[in-house]
C-alpha cells in the first residue's frame, strides 16, 4: 500500500516538479537549527551566529525556531519526511531518546569537548543504559521566586521569606496592605500550576534527588506525605492570587507582575531576561522557602536544552563542527550571558555578569540541584504523568480537588503501567 | 486513480435512453472524464491517498520499533481500556454538546440575520453583511486571543461592561471553570462562524424568484407569514447544507480549542473534545510522545461518526427534500 | 413589486430591523476593534484602559516599529497572497467541472464517486501530514507556494464540489436542453448557461475557500517554513511566540495580518453581490 502510494504520488507531482527550478548550489555550506526557543531568534542573530561564522569560515548557521507548542509535532514530520534541519535542538529525556532510537539523532559520544559535562548534565540526553549520549548539553533553568523590592518595602517587608511560615506571614502582610496581587500566577494554562508550582516548591519536601530516584525504584508513592505537600501549599496559595486566577494564562501573569501590579511571582530564570526588559523596578529573587527554619534547601534545576546532529543531514562534517563548538567555553560564555538565566551546563566556573542570574546561580552553592520528578522515565506511559500533574495541580489550586484526591489520581494513574525495576 | 479508470470502462454502459444516439454517447464519454479528472485527480493524489495511509496505521501497533499487525485491538483499547476510554468518551460526549449548542444558535441565528437582510430596499445591506461576515475570516490566532483578552478578570472588559450596567457581580472567570469553559468556546465558536449559514442562506433567500413573492402577496400572505409559510420552505435546502455543514465543522474542530486552552483543553478536560484529544494523541503533548497508532484509530472512530451523520442526512433527509428549479 | 414592498414595511418596521441589526454588528465588530485599536496605544494604556480610544497622551506606534522593523512582512504578504489566489483559482474551475459532471449526467458510478469526494469533508487533511510531506520531498516541492496550493486545492475540493452541484441542480433543465438544440457543446454548456447561473455560489465557496487557507498555520509550518514561502499567518504567529508579553507587537501583527483578508473579501464581496443580484433579477 505504502509503496503504491508512494509511487502514485511520485508519478503525478514530479510533473510538478520540473516547474519549479533547481536550487541553486551556494559555495558556503549552510547549516539549519531547529528549536523551539522563538525568543532567542534575535540573540542567535545578533551575537551567537555571528561569534560562530567568525571563528568558521565557510560555515553558515539558519536558526529556524518554531513555536514551542508545535515544536514536538513538527519537528517528527520533518524529521520522517528528511526535510528537517541539520542541527535539532534536543528536549530533554524521551521524546529525544524516542527520535535516537528511530535513529534520527546521531550519537554525540565523539564529539569533541564532551569531557566538559558531567554525568548528570548529560542524563537528560543519554540512554537508559548510559552509554551513549545524543545530544550536546546546552543549558539548565532553575526555579525560584522572583519579587517586586519595591512592593516588599512598601509593605515593609525587610528580607525575602526563608520558611515556609514566614512565605505565608508576607503573603498575609501583601495582602493585607492590598496595594498588590501577593501572588502572580493563573491556572488556565495548567503547566505554570505544575511547573512554577508544584515542581518549584517540591524538591523541599521530597528531598530533591532522593525523593525522585526512589519514586522511580518504586520505594516512594505520590501518596507519600512528602509528595502530598506540595500539593497541600498549593491549595494555600489560592487566597492569595490575582481575582479570575482561573481564567489568567501566563502572559496575564508576565505582564502582571511586570506592570508592577503583583509582588511575587513563582518562576524559574528563563524569565530574567525578558522581566529585565519590561520591569520599570527593582527585581529580586529568592529560592522556594524551606518547611522548618534549618531544613536543608533544594532546587529545581532543570536540565532544558541541548543540541544533537540529524542523521540524515548532508554536511555532518559540518554539524559536528558546530556541535563541537557549542561543547567549548567560548560558546557556553556567549550563550549564557546573551541569555541570563540559561545557565551552561558545562562543568567550570562560567562569568555571570547579570545580577538575579548570579544570585539564581549562587544557589546551587548553598541548595541541592534536582531535576523535575516527572522527566526521567515516569512519563513514558499511559496516562502520562507530566500531562497529569498539570492538570491535578491547577485543579488543586482551583480547589476543584483536595491534594489528597489529586495525589491519588496521580498515583493510580502510575500504578496503571509503571513497573519500578526492582 | 483507479477510479477515473473504472470511470472510463463505465461510460459506454451510460443508459441510452438519455442519450439517444449512439455517436452523442461516444462524444459525452470523454468530456465528462475532462470535467471530473483534474479534481479527482489533485483530490486523490494529496488527500485521499495520504488519509488512507494514515488510517491504516489504526491496525498497527509499533512494538520495539517494529510496526506489527494488531488488527482491531487499538479500538478494543479505546473503548474498553479505562485509561483511553475515559477520555474518549467524554471527548465524544463533549463534541455532542458542542454541536448542539450550534444547532441550536448558529443556524437560527444565521436564518434569522439573512431574513432581516434580505428585507427588499434596506439601507447598508453591504455595510451590514461584511460586518457580520467579518469573524468568519479571522484566523483562530485572533479569535482567540481577542477573546480571551475580553474575557479575561485582569484586563477588565467583561468586567467594565458589565459593571457599566450594573452586573458586575455576574462576571465570572468562564473560561477557567470546569462549569462553563466549554459553553464558553461554543459562544465564541457560533461568534466566529454565524457568517457562514448568513451567508449561504442570505444567497439563497435573493434567489427565490419574484414571481414566487408577488405570488404570495396577491394571496395576502405577507410579512412574517410569507417568511415562514413561503419562504422557508424554498431555502429548507440550504438550511440542510448549513446543517451537515456544522455537524461535519464540529466533528473536526480543534484550533480554536487549541489555540484557547491548549493541547490538554483544560480545566479538568472540561473541553477535550475529539479533535483535540487526536492531536494530542496524535502528535504529543510536552512530555507525551506522539502514538500514531492509537491517533489512527481515533481519527477512524472521528470518520465514521461524521460517515454515519452525513449519510443520515444524505439518504434520510435530502432524499426527502423537495427541491425547486427556477 | 418593489412599490407594493416598500409599501408593506413600515417605517416602524424598518426602525427595529436596524436597531437589530446594529446591535448585532456591535457584537461582530467590538472584539475586532478592541485589537485594531489598542495596536496604537502605549503598554501602560492598553493595560490602564483597553476600552478607550488612543488620546495624545497614549498614542503610540512602538509595536508597528517592532513588527515592521524585523523584517519582511510585505513578502509574507506577497506569499499568502499567491498561495490564497492560486488555490482559490484551481478548487474553483476543478471543483465547478466536478460537480457539473455529478449534477449534470447519469452514468454508472456517479453517486459513488459524488460520496467519495465528500469523504475528504469528514477527515481533516491534516490526518496525513507525515504521508503528505512525504509525497512533496519526493517532488521536491518542499519550500514551495505551489506545495501550498496542491494541498489547499485537495482540500477545498470537497466543499466546492458539495455545494456547487447542490446548486446546480437548481438550474433549469430546460434551458440546458434548448442549448443543446442549438447545437451548444456539452462545454460550452458549462461556461456560458450553468457558470453564470451558478455566480453566487462560486463567489460564496470562493469565500469559504479562502478562509481556512489564509488562516492555516499547519502546512505552511510543515511544508513551507522556509523564509522565502513563510505565510502571513506563520508569521504573525512566530511573532506572537516570540513577543508573548509584549502586546504592542503582538496586536500590530494580528492587526497587520487581518487587512489583508478583509481586502480580499471586499474584492469577492463584489463579485458575490453582482452574482446574487444577477441570479435574482435574471
Amino acid at each position: 500500500m505504502a509503496f503504491s502510494t508512494r509511487l502514485v504520488a511520485l508519478a503525478s507531482v514530479s510533473a510538478c516538479a520540473l516547474l519549479a527550478a533547481a536550487p541553486a548550489v551556494a559555495a558556503d555550506v549552510t547549516l539549519t537549527i531547529e528549536s523551539w526557543r522563538n525568543d532567542d531568534l534575535p540573540i542567535w542573530q545578533e551575537k551567537i551566529i555571528p561569534a560562530f561564522e567568525k571563528g568558521h569560515p565557510g560555515i553558515k548557521l539558519n536558526f529556524q525556531p518554531t513555536a514551542p507548542k508545535e515544536y514536538n509535532a513538527a519537528l517528527n514530520s520533518k524529521l520522517d519526511a528528511g526535510t528537517a534541519g541539520d542541527v535539532i535542538a534536543c528536549r530533554p529525556f524521551d521524546a529525544s531518546l524516542e527520535l535516537f532510537k528511530k535513529g534520527q539523532l546521531t550519537s554525540a559520544n565523539d564529539i569533541p569537548g564532551m569531557d566538559r559535562f558531567s554525568a548528570v548534565a548529560k542524563a537528560g540526553w543519554t540512554t537508559d543504559d548510559a552509554k551513549t549520549t545524543y545530544c550536546v548539553p546546552v543549558a539548565a533553568v532553575l526555579g525560584g521566586f522572583i519579587y517586586n523590592k519595591d512592593a516588599f518595602d512598601k509593605v515593609g517587608i525587610k528580607a525575602p521569606p526563608k520558611t515556609v511560615d514566614e512565605f505565608f506571614a508576607d503573603l498575609e502582610k501583601i495582602k493585607a496592605d492590598g496595594t498588590y496581587v501577593p501572588l502572580a500566577m493563573g491556572t488556565i494554562d495548567q503547566w505554570e500550576a505544575a511547573t512554577m508550582g508544584y515542581q518549584n516548591i517540591g524538591p523541599n519536601y521530597w528531598h530533591g534527588e532522593d525523593g525522585r530516584k526512589a519514586l522511580i525504584e518504586g520505594r516512594q508513592k505520590l501518596t507519600d506525605p512528602q509528595w502530598v505537600a506540595p500539593f497541600q501549599q498549593l491549595a494555600r496559595w489560592a487566597p492569595y492570587l490575582g481575582d479570575g486566577y482561573k481564567a489568567q494564562a501566563y502572559p496575564d501573569s508576565q505582564n502582571l507582575f511586570t506592570l508592577g501590579r503583583a509582588a511575587i511571582y513563582p518562576t524559574g530564570s528563563w524569565e530574567i531576561a525578558p522581566f529585565a526588559a519590561q520591569a520599570q523596578f527593582k527585581m529580586g529573587v529568592f529560592p522556594p522557602p524551606v518547611p522548618k527554619a534549618g531544613d536543608p534547601c533544594y532546587i529545581s534545576d532543570h536540565v532544558d536544552i541541548a543540541f544533537g546532529m540529524n542523521a540524515k543531514t548532508k554536511q555532518p562534517a559540518a554539524a559536528k563542527t558546530f556541535l563541537a563548538w557549542t561543547a567549548s567555553p567560548e560558546f557556553a560564555q556567549i550563550y549564557s550571558n546573551a541569555l541570563p538565566g540559561f545557565f551552561s551546563l558545562q562543568s567550570g566556573v562560567i562569568e555571570q555578569t547579570n545580577p538575579l542570574a548570579k544570585e539564581f546561580a549562587s544557589w546551587r552553592e548553598t541548595c541541592k540541584s534536582t531535576i523535575r520528578s516527572t522527566y526521567q522515565i515516569l512519563s513514558r506511559g499511559t496516562p502520562n504523568l507530566e500531562n497529569e500533574t498539570w492538570v491535578e495541580a491547577a485543579n488543586v489550586m482551583n480547589g476543584t480537588e483536595t491534594p489528597e484526591q489529586a495525589a491519588q489520581k496521580l498515583q493510580k494513574g502510575l500504578d496503571s503501567w509503571f513497573k519500578p525495576a526492582k | 486513480m483507479a477510479q477515473v479508470e473504472k470511470l472510463a470502462a463505465d461510460l459506454p454502459l451510460l443508459p441510452a435512453a438519455m442519450v439517444g444516439a449512439e455517436a452523442l454517447a461516444r462524444a459525452r464519454r470523454w468530456h465528462i472524464l475532462v470535467f471530473l479528472a483534474p479534481a479527482l485527480l489533485v483530490y486523490t493524489v494529496i488527500m485521499i491517498l495520504p488519509l488512507i495511509d494514515t488510517l491504516r496505521l489504526a491496525l498497527f501497533r509499533r512494538v520495539d520499533g517494529v510496526p506489527m499487525f494488531v488488527g482491531l485491538d487499538n479500538f478494543n483499547i479505546l473503548f474498553f481500556d479505562p485509561r483511553w476510554s475515559g477520555h474518549f468518551w467524554s471527548a465524544l460526549g463533549n463534541n455532542l454538546y458542542f454541536f448542539a449548542f450550534h444547532m441550536l444558535l448558529q443556524n437560527p441565528i444565521g436564518v434569522a440575520l439573512a431574513a432581516l437582510l434580505s428585507v427588499p430596499r434596506l439601507r447598508g445591506q453591504a455595510f451590514y453583511r461584511t460586518v457580520f461576515f467579518l469573524p468568519t475570516m479571522l484566523s483562530f490566532v485572533i479569535v482567540g486571543f481577542s477573546w480571551k483578552v475580553i474575557l479575561s478578570p485582569l484586563w477588565g472588559v467583561a468586567p467594565t461592561l458589565l459593571g457599566a450596567i450594573g452586573l458586575k457581580s455576574w462576571f465570572h472567570p468562564w473560561l477557567g471553570q470546569e462549569a462553563t469553559a466549554l459553553t464558553t468556546l461554543a459562544l465564541i465558536s457560533v461568534w466566529q462562524y454565524v457568517g457562514i449559514p448568513m451567508m449561504l442562506i442570505y444567497a439563497a433567500l435573493l434567489g427565490i424568484p419574484a414571481e414566487v413573492t408577488e405570488a404570495a402577496e396577491l394571496d395576502g400572505v405577507t410579512g412574517l407569514a410569507q417568511f415562514w409559510k413561503i419562504k422557508l420552505p424554498l431555502i429548507l435546502p440550504t438550511i440542510g447544507i448549513c446543517s451537515i455543514l456544522t455537524f461535519v465543522g464540529n466533528f473536526n474542530a480543534f484550533d480554536l480549542i487549541y489555540t484557547v486552552q491548549g493541547a490538554l483543553a483544560g480545566p479538568n478536560f472540561s473541553t477535550d473534545i475529539l479533535g483535540t484529544f487526536l492531536f494530542r494523541t496524535f502528535f504529543g503533548n510536552q512530555l507525551q510522545l506522539g502514538d500514531p497508532n492509537m491517533g489512527a484509530a481515533i481519527a477512524t472512530m472521528m470518520f465514521l461518526i461524521i460517515l454515519l451523520g452525513v449519510s443520515l442526512y444524505l439518504f434520510g433527509i435530502q432524499r426527502r427534500m423537495r427541491r425547486y428549479q427556477f | 413589486m418593489a412599490a407594493t414592498a416598500r409599501a408593506r414595511a413600515s417605517p416602524l418596521n424598518r426602525g427595529a430591523i436596524h436597531v437589530v441589526l446594529l446591535l448585532y454588528a456591535a457584537l461582530c465588530l467590538g472584539p475586532v476593534l478592541l485589537v485594531v485599536v489598542n495596536s496604537f496605544k502605549s503598554r501602560a494604556a492598553i493595560f490602564g484602559a483597553p476600552l478607550s480610544l488612543p488620546g495624545p497622551a497614549t498614542f503610540d506606534l512602538i509595536g508597528y516599529r517592532t513588527v515592521l522593523g524585523q523584517g519582511v512582512f510585505v513578502n509574507y504578504f506577497a506569499n499568502s497572497l499567491i498561495v490564497t489566489v492560486g488555490s482559490i483559482a484551481a478548487v474553483l474551475l476543478f471543483g465547478a467541472m466536478a460537480a457539473f459532471a455529478l449534477s449534470e449526467y447519469r452514468f454508472r458510478g456517479n453517486t459513488a464517486l459524488g460520496l467519495f469526494l465528500t469523504l475528504g469533508v469528514m477527515v481533516p487533511i491534516r490526518l496525513g501530514t507525515v504521508a503528505i510531506l512525504n509525497l512533496m520531498v519526493a517532488a521536491h516541492l518542499v519550500n514551495t507556494h505551489l506545495a501550498l496550493i496542491l494541498i489547499y486545492t485537495a482540500q477545498g475540493l470537497p466543499i466546492a464540489v458539495f455545494i456547487l452541484s447542490e446548486f446546480m441542480q437548481g438550474v433549469s433543465k430546460d434551458l440546458k436542453d434548448a442549448g443543446r438544440i442549438d447545437g451548444l457543446s456539452e462545454y460550452a454548456i458549462f461556461l456560458r448557461l450553468v457558470l453564470p447561473l451558478v455566480r453566487p455560489a462560486i463567489a460564496t465557496v470562493a469565500v469559504f475557500t479562502m478562509i481556512p487557507i489564509w488562516n492555516d498555520l499547519w502546512f505552511p509550518l510543515i511544508v513551507a517554513p522556509g523564509e522565502a514561502t513563510r505565510t502571513v499567518t506563520l508569521g504573525a504567529q512566530m511573532f506572537i511566540g516570540q513577543f508573548v508579553t509584549n502586546w504592542n507587537a503582538v496586536l500590530a501583527a494580528l492587526t497587520l495580518a487581518v487587512l489583508p483578508v478583509l481586502v480580499l473579501y471586499l474584492i469577492f464581496s463584489k463579485q458575490l453581490i453582482r452574482g446574487i443580484t444577477a441570479g435574482a433579477v435574471k
